[in-house]
């Protein structure tokens, strides 16, 4: 059954991830699900069109995203009315009739992208409707169907986007919605506690997404910081559980009513099943220990604002061979000095702990800095014999960097050949990626709170070299 | 932290081929309520290692749970209310975990586990 997707304006790398997470949360066959553009439009426009099995699987995919604004049954297109009534006219009676009948109620609306109608240009629409036989009554608060024109011009200068050549309206009875009540509720001005590196509310909730979170399942987060992620795990009932090597901050907080905890009690949401402090890159996991997290989504520590530790520092910086000893009085309250934790160790620690301990089938979602590359060079994620990337979505936050949120499956067991496999993969990823370094010091400028209406604002004053095509900012 | 943690940790200075299970010193121990979801523990239970959780239940008061793993926990719904008691509802709010081979000590306090180890363990 295909189905008009139409997306939010936003966060368009993230966009179609999203609903092939949840189109597999929600059951839907992997080889069943397909993507197809509306003529003469192009990948970044917010209509598409997706094939699924059924309508409760769209109805479910909608209710639970963040960018999808609607899944609409598609009755007729065209590129004028005259063509839109010909299609509808064409579309079966008997997909029609059922939602037309006496006894219930239906609304329609206009949707336009990019130009503004009128009240009056907006009845004008519906009343040109008089062919499709509505039977039912009107009722505009809560119709039992929900009827919608959308319309679009060939224009590009509103909308950012690239020049579509063709003006086209759909016309659709309305299967699902996101809710993006979701967001004002949890948005970040007003979480008791925050921290500099906190991740904004709808991309929190678009990496539980990604990471397929839902009740029963468990969920980890290794460099925890003040939860944000968790909490949007949770809200979609998963069980969560988080660690990070700061004891300030997945401890102490700000005082007992303000602290990771109270960021899950103020939204009523079941408290973490655990919090540790632990060094991501020395795990105190138990050796027989696999395959218990359902999931594993963060924002590694990578750069300057939240730069990655490790513990073992003083031994590092000193550069001494005999291990440096805490004194017997001072081990209880001990403070262990920590070192720098670089990008390519932060990563290779955490696509082997992800090895381990996913289940099979299992996410790993995290954030990845780039370099946005001007002259179309590719860019080399890491990798890992256990994980097949399924999904990479930029968001661009300057003009020379963006991050990526890779989502990777676990497809094959952790075994020792996997093992050795996995070092040489990483060996090569850190060989490249050293080499790219030299060009510039990457992981000390990419990582700024994920704050996305900063990062909307900040991409008007800087000078982009293409600055009529902003796609990927919005 | 709660016993499903105690279950999946161990102490992992260097040198230490014991470190599983930790002994737990309680100083102070408090139960909470939570949702029971027989899903979850079913998954749990395979992760579990049954001896280190009995032990570990028992010095924090409770010794309901069978000595030896129950061949069909998955099916008997009152053992999936005792593990989800003894794994789930349990704190340990304030005390220790102590390594078996070596005696370190990982505070816990305020329900959080200090797994950081010093720079001369790592
Ligand atoms: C980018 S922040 C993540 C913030 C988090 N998403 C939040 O909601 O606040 C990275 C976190 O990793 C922690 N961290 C740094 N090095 C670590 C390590 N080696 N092991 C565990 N956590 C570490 C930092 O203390 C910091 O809280």
């Amino acid at each position: 059954m295909w189905f008009l997707c139409v997306f939010y304006h936003r966060l368009l790398d993230f966009r179609k991830p999203e609903v092939e997470a949840l189109a597999e949360l929600f059951g839907e066959d992997e080889s069943l699900l397909q993507w197809r553009l509306p003529e003469h439009h192009h990948n970044d426009t917010p209509f598409h069109f997706v094939h699924l099995s059924s309508e409760e699987i769209a109805r479910n995919i909608a209710k639970r995203s963040i960018l999808v604004k609607g899944m609409y049954e598609l009755w007729g297109q065209g590129s004028s009315y005259e063509e839109l009534k010909d299609s509808i006219q064409t579309f079966p009676d008997s997909r029609k009739l059922p939602f037309l009948a006496p006894d219930s109620t239906f609304r329609i609306s206009v949707e336009t992208f990019g130009k503004a109608l009128t009240f009056d240009e907006q009845r004008e629409r519906i009343n040109s409707l008089t062919y499709i036989p509505f039977q039912g009554k009107v009722n505009l608060k809560k119709p039992d169907h929900k009827f919608f024109i959308i319309e679009m011009d060939e224009s590009e200068e509103n909308n950012g986007l690239q020049p579509i050549l063709q003006r086209r309206i759909f016309f659709g009875r309305e299967v699902g919605f996101a809710d993006r009540k979701l967001l004002p509720t949890f948005q970040l001005k007003s979480r008791t506690y925050l921290g500099p590196t906190a991740m904004d509310a709808e991309m929190a909730f678009l990496m539980a997404n990604q990471a397929k979170a839902t009740s029963g399942k468990l969920v980890y987060d290794p460099f925890v910081g003040t939860g944000s992620i968790l909490v949007s795990a949770a809200r979609f009932g998963a069980m969560t559980m988080g660690a990070d090597i700061d004891i300030r901050v997945v401890r102490d907080g700000r005082g007992p009513d303000c602290n990771v905890w109270s960021n899950f009690k103020q939204y009523g949401l079941p408290m973490p099943v655990a919090l540790l402090r632990m060094d991501n890159n020395l795990p105190p996991w138990r050796s027989g220990l696999k395959e218990i997290f359902d999931a594993i989504i963060c924002d590694p520590p990578y750069g300057v604002r939240a730069g990655g530790r490790k513990s073992g520092g003083r031994k590092i910086l000193r550069g001494t061979v005999d291990p440096y000893t805490v004194p017997e009085d001072k081990r209880s309250d001990h403070i262990p000095s920590t070192g720098a934790y670089s990008l390519v160790e932060c990563v290779h620690d955490l696509l082997h702990l992800a090895a381990r301990m996913l289940v099979m089938k299992g996410r790993l979602v995290f954030f990845f800095p780039v370099l946005r590359d001007e002259n179309g060079s590719e860019v080399k994620f890491p990798e890992h014999p256990c994980f097949k990337l399924v999904a990479v979505s930029e968001q661009i936050l300057s003009s020379r960097y963006s991050r990526v949120l890779l989502t990777m499956v676990k497809v094959e067991p952790y075994s020792e050949e996997v093992e050795e496999a996995a070092r040489l993969m990483h060996l090569e990823f850190r060989e490249n990626h050293l080499k790219w370094l030299e060009e510039g010091n990457i992981h000390s400028s990419v990582f700024k709170p994920s704050d996305s209406c900063q990062v909307h604002t900040d991409t008007k004053s800087f000078k982009d070299p293409k600055p009529k095509y902003r796609g990927k900012y919005v | 932290m709660r016993l499903i943690t105690h279950n999946m940790l161990s102490c992992n200075i260097k040198g230490v081929a014991n470190g599983f299970p930790l002994k737990i010193e309680a100083e102070s121990v408090i139960e909470k309520e939570v949702d029971f979801n027989p899903d979850f523990l079913r998954h749990m239970f395979a992760k579990i290692e049954w001896k280190a959780l009995v032990e570990a239940a028992r010095s924090l008061g409770y010794s309901e749970l069978p000595e030896d793993s129950p061949a069909a926990a998955a099916e008997d719904e009152s053992l999936l209310k005792k593990l989800h008691h003894a794994l789930l509802e349990l704190h340990l709010e304030e005390g220790a975990l102590v390594c078996p081979e070596t005696g370190r000590r990982f505070p816990v306090t305020r329900g959080i586990p200090n797994m950081l180890l010093h720079e001369d363990e790592v």
